[in-house]
């Protein structure tokens, strides 16, 4: 324990922060050139989004029943059961589709690039290009970065849909709210802004989650350990950025 | 500098030096690695640069291959200062060059065919059927044309080095690193290195700088060897020259003996003293 002004810790967390920001700057820099191979960037959007589709929608499903669930327990004391379709769009659009999504984003796909990257830092797969004149930043980070940075929103939105889904086969088919009030309240309440909300989250969680992720594979330890490392760091800096980033961009949208 | 003098090659001209690294400086951290490297690689031939582990011989290809900066002397590459060059120009230097990885470093989701192809797609325009052509002439060199379809996960060894070497000759480079080449390869596949390495040079010129530490390995076909130890260059000449050599460190590296210069025992407190000691 350190009886001194105790900056050991905070002069690592504004290093780390810093080294984040200009990985961050370089990244963006590499991916305008990386942008004219589209091959590349569809590949990563299928490996962090399409393979993530299973994971995502069993999730949405539950999610959503159990807003439903919930939701019609406490809307039954009011006498209001048929605003169940609004409460569980709301939750899901604005608040649990983006949220949840990135969670499961980070322990799907967020690990699985770091430690794809880290494993190749460890096998010299990344100095092997540097040697062959290829930048390692715009072949191997800048395609996965924009891979995931597309394809959040697009897991957010199935994720949406399955949990209304499942909000529906719980409040409707099971406690029997009618489907009229459940479909029609949710239209006339749902307008762009709260669309917009999650969509904005999910990008700003995808940035996130992506430029975490790829960052601390670039930078892990070219050793089994460190990818391991690497790849635990990557879930926990992810987790606590995006409930944090929540918690803002929540209260940025109320104002 | 050595006990070897280098009379000969220092009297080579100019533009016969691909290489030329004068009065090398370079550390990690506290701990020095080299301390006034010189060293030269001539065009054409093979340099072998040979020395105990942990001698900064993986190191001193960093700094040819301009990834780190020596603190201090110059590392000229193509007679090029390569502290001074912009990271465009090092990309532009690298072009020039093909590097061997002591596991093969070949690209983990792509197939041998793709491997080989890479950089030719990286760095030109050339239709398909040419790529195809290139990439079967060279996976044909090092006798690999029937694996193209493999994944790197489906090559021995042994394999995976021969496919990394037709990566790295696929764009004709002046130079080519072998990285530690022959370390964990059987009998039959150290050979077929070794008699590559021979064949790249002696078929298509390429000047070959080969960082091992298999003395019988590398003294049959190297032209020129320099014995790294204590970062300096402590011999340098044919590999006849070192095995004839009398000088205590030499004669230990190039006989495998375990007592000499280079100590058995890491630097350590008194064995006894630690023995009778407390244990905390």
């Amino acid at each position: 324990m350190s009886n001194g002004s105790g900056s050991g810790p905070i002069t690592e967390a504004l290093r780390r922060s810093g080294a984040v920001v200009i990985f961050l700057f370089k990244l963006l820099w590499q991916c305008i050139p990386s942008l004219a191979r589209p091959r590349l960037i569809v590949m990563q959007i299928y490996n962090a989004g399409a393979r993530s589709l299973i994971i995502i929608m069993l999730s949405g499903f539950f999610v959503g029943a159990v807003l439903a669930l919930q939701g019609y327990t406490l809307l039954q004391r009011f006498g209001s059961e048929e605003a169940l379709g609004t409460a569980a769009a709301l939750g899901l659009l604005r608040e649990l589709g983006p949220v949840v999504t990135a969670l499961l984003f980070a322990g799907r796909a967020g690990t699985a690039l770091t430690s794809e990257i880290g494993l190749m830092r460890a096998t010299d797969q990344l100095t092997a290009m540097e040697i062959m004149a290829v930048n390692p930043m715009r072949y191997v980070a800048a395609p996965r970065f924009l891979g995931g940075v597309i394809a959040m929103p697009l897991l957010a939105g199935v994720f949406n849909l399955v949990g209304l889904f499942g909000a529906q086969a719980i409040g409707v088919w099971q406690m029997g709210v009618d489907k009229g009030s459940f479909w029609s309240q949710m239209q006339s309440a749902v307008d762009f802004r709260d669309t917009w909300e999650g969509i904005s989250k999910s990008l700003v969680f995808g940035v996130t989650c992506s430029l975490i992720a790829v960052h601390e594979g670039y930078n892990s330890e070219p050793t089994a350990a460190g990818v391991g490392l690497a790849t635990t760091r990557t879930v926990v800096a992810s987790s606590v950025l995006i409930l944090l980033l929540d918690y803002i961009l929540t209260a940025a949208f109320l104002d | 500098m050595t006990n070897i003098e280098l009379s000969d090659k220092a009297s080579q001209p100019d533009d016969d030096v691909v290489v030329d690294v004068r009065d090398v400086h370079y550390g990690v951290d506290s701990r020095p690695i080299f301390q006034g490297l010189n060293l030269k690689v001539l065009r054409g031939r093979i340099t072998a640069i040979m020395g105990p582990s942990g001698t900064g011989k993986t190191t001193l290809l960093r700094l040819i291959t301009a990834q780190s900066r020596p603190s201090q002397g110059k590392v000229l590459v193509f007679g090029q200062d390569v502290d001074e060059l912009s990271g465009s120009a090092i990309y532009a230097m690298r072009k020039r060059m093909g590097m061997l990885f002591q596991n093969g470093a070949l690209l983990t989701d792509l197939d041998v065919f793709e491997n080989v192809a890479f950089p030719v797609r990286e760095h030109t325009d050339l239709p398909e059927p040419l790529i195809r052509r290139l990439v079967l002439t060279k996976l044909q060199a090092v006798g690999l044309r029937g694996a193209a379809d493999l994944m790197p996960a489906e090559l021995s060894g042994g394999m995976a080095r021969r496919v990394a070497l037709a990566r790295a000759i696929v764009m004709d480079p002046e130079i080519l690193i072998y990285d530690e080449p022959f370390v964990g390869l059987d009998p039959i596949s150290l050979g077929m290195i070794l008699r590559l390495i021979q064949k790249m040079n002696e078929a298509l010129g390429i000047t070959s700088i080969v960082v091992s530490h298999d003395v019988k390995e590398l003294s049959s076909i190297a032209h020129v060897s320099y014995l790294l130890s204590g970062g300096r260059v402590v011999a340098a000449g044919s590999p006849q020259e070192l095995a004839q050599s009398r000088e205590e460190v030499v004669h230990q590296f190039m006989t495998g003996a375990a007592e000499g210069p280079v100590p058995f025992h890491y630097p350590a407190p008194d064995f006894q003293t630690q023995l009778m000691a407390e244990t905390p």
